[in-house]
């Protein structure tokens, strides 16, 4: 539930707002013209990317519980689905789709047990 | 007067025709900001924040997995520096893309502006892979597609916004939709062989910080773990 006050939120929106326009302003005001662009931020823009990718998904899984009921079975069901979905048709609202049709079915009928 | 409404009209026409030729280009995006825009709002709804909150923040901010992620950072405790470096890290693939695209859009006056405040990763794939047509200012044609793209992810929050206050329950699970779309776009990286050691190091970086630090306070020495690791590792990791 929404825990900051209005200011708050409003706050925070700008500062994700500025930060973002900020990644998407920053390469075309340090290299205006023809200047050549350093080799690290070139390798960095490459690099970080699939690893930003895989911070995040360890992110999202962050409060997953293992050791306690339902032990992840929603979460892996649903990743492993999103795998083979994505191999398959390589359709990534599929992907997307189906891979949160199977947590949404599994979470809510372990609910019932 | 008179000369200033024929100039109005040209330039209402030019927008026209550059809006039907980017329109095919920007359907899928249309079908995909319209499943993720609505489920936006509606997330954003079943956290208390108004439909308001949640089109500001598609108006200003525009980046569709960074707004999934701060619906669960405006859920924690106010802490705009955290917000402003994660936005920062987790943005940081639109200084690629604005490195690849400062040669198309060179010369182009104040519309390169609005070109790069719309940049996503939607558009970019889109203006990388598609040539503008013959017959079709390319600037025209590059501003169609951006501003369609953004205006798909505006509406849609609007009606999932909407929504969202009206429905008086929540389902279970359905903001697992975040975590399936960065699954898949890191199953898209993952796909490039020379993306999986940056990948791995990651994952591993942010595992380990998490087991070391907990979930409260993980994600910046995460970050940090990767940017040393990226630096050291050089050119052996991943290839330019």
């Amino acid at each position: 539930m929404q825990t900051l006050t209005s200011s708050q939120t409003l706050i925070t929106i700008l500062m994700i707002a500025a930060a973002t326009i900020l990644t998407r302003f920053l390469p075309f005001w340090i290299f205006p013209e023809k200047r050549q662009v350093p080799r690290t931020v070139l390798f960095l823009g490459k690099a970080l990317p699939p690893a930003m990718m895989g911070l995040l998904i360890v992110y999202c899984l962050k409060s997953v519980n293992f050791t306690a009921a339902p032990f992840a079975i929603p979460e892996i069901a649903a990743l492993a689905a999103i795998y083979f979905l994505h191999k398959w048709k390589h359709n990534s609202l599929l992907s997307i789709g189906g891979g949160t049709l199977i947590y949404v079915l599994i979470l809510n009928a372990n609910l019932l047990f | 007067m008179e000369a200033s409404s024929v100039a109005e009209q040209s330039l209402s026409s030019r927008a026209k025709i550059a809006v039907k030729a980017a329109f095919v280009h920007t359907l899928p995006v249309l079908m995909g900001f319209s499943c993720l825009g609505i489920a936006y709002g509606v997330l954003m709804a079943s956290k208390g924040y108004s439909v308001f909150w949640s089109v500001l923040m598609s108006m200003v901010a525009f980046c569709g997995s960074m707004q999934y992620v701060a619906i669960t950072l405006l859920t924690m405790a106010f802490d705009p520096i955290q917000v402003f470096v994660m936005t920062l890290m987790v943005n940081a693939r639109h200084l690629f893309y604005g490195l690849s695209v400062i040669p198309k859009y060179r010369g182009m006056g104040w519309v390169r502006n609005l070109l790069v405040f719309f940049l996503c990763d939607e558009t970019f794939s889109i203006v990388c892979s598609v040539e503008p047509p013959e017959n079709i200012n390319k600037k025209d044609f590059y501003l169609a597609i951006s501003a369609l793209d953004y205006l798909y992810w505006v509406g849609a929050t609007l009606v999932g916004g909407i929504l969202g206050e009206m429905m008086t329950f929540t389902i279970p699970g359905l903001d697992f939709v975040l975590t399936a779309l960065i699954f898949v776009l890191f199953l898209d990286k993952w796909e490039q062989k020379e993306n999986r050691p940056s990948a791995l190091i990651g994952v591993a970086a942010t595992v380990i910080c998490l087991l070391i630090f907990g979930t409260q306070s993980f994600i910046i020495p995460a970050m940090l773990v990767i940017l040393a690791a990226l630096l050291i590792g050089g050119e052996r990791v991943c290839k330019l």
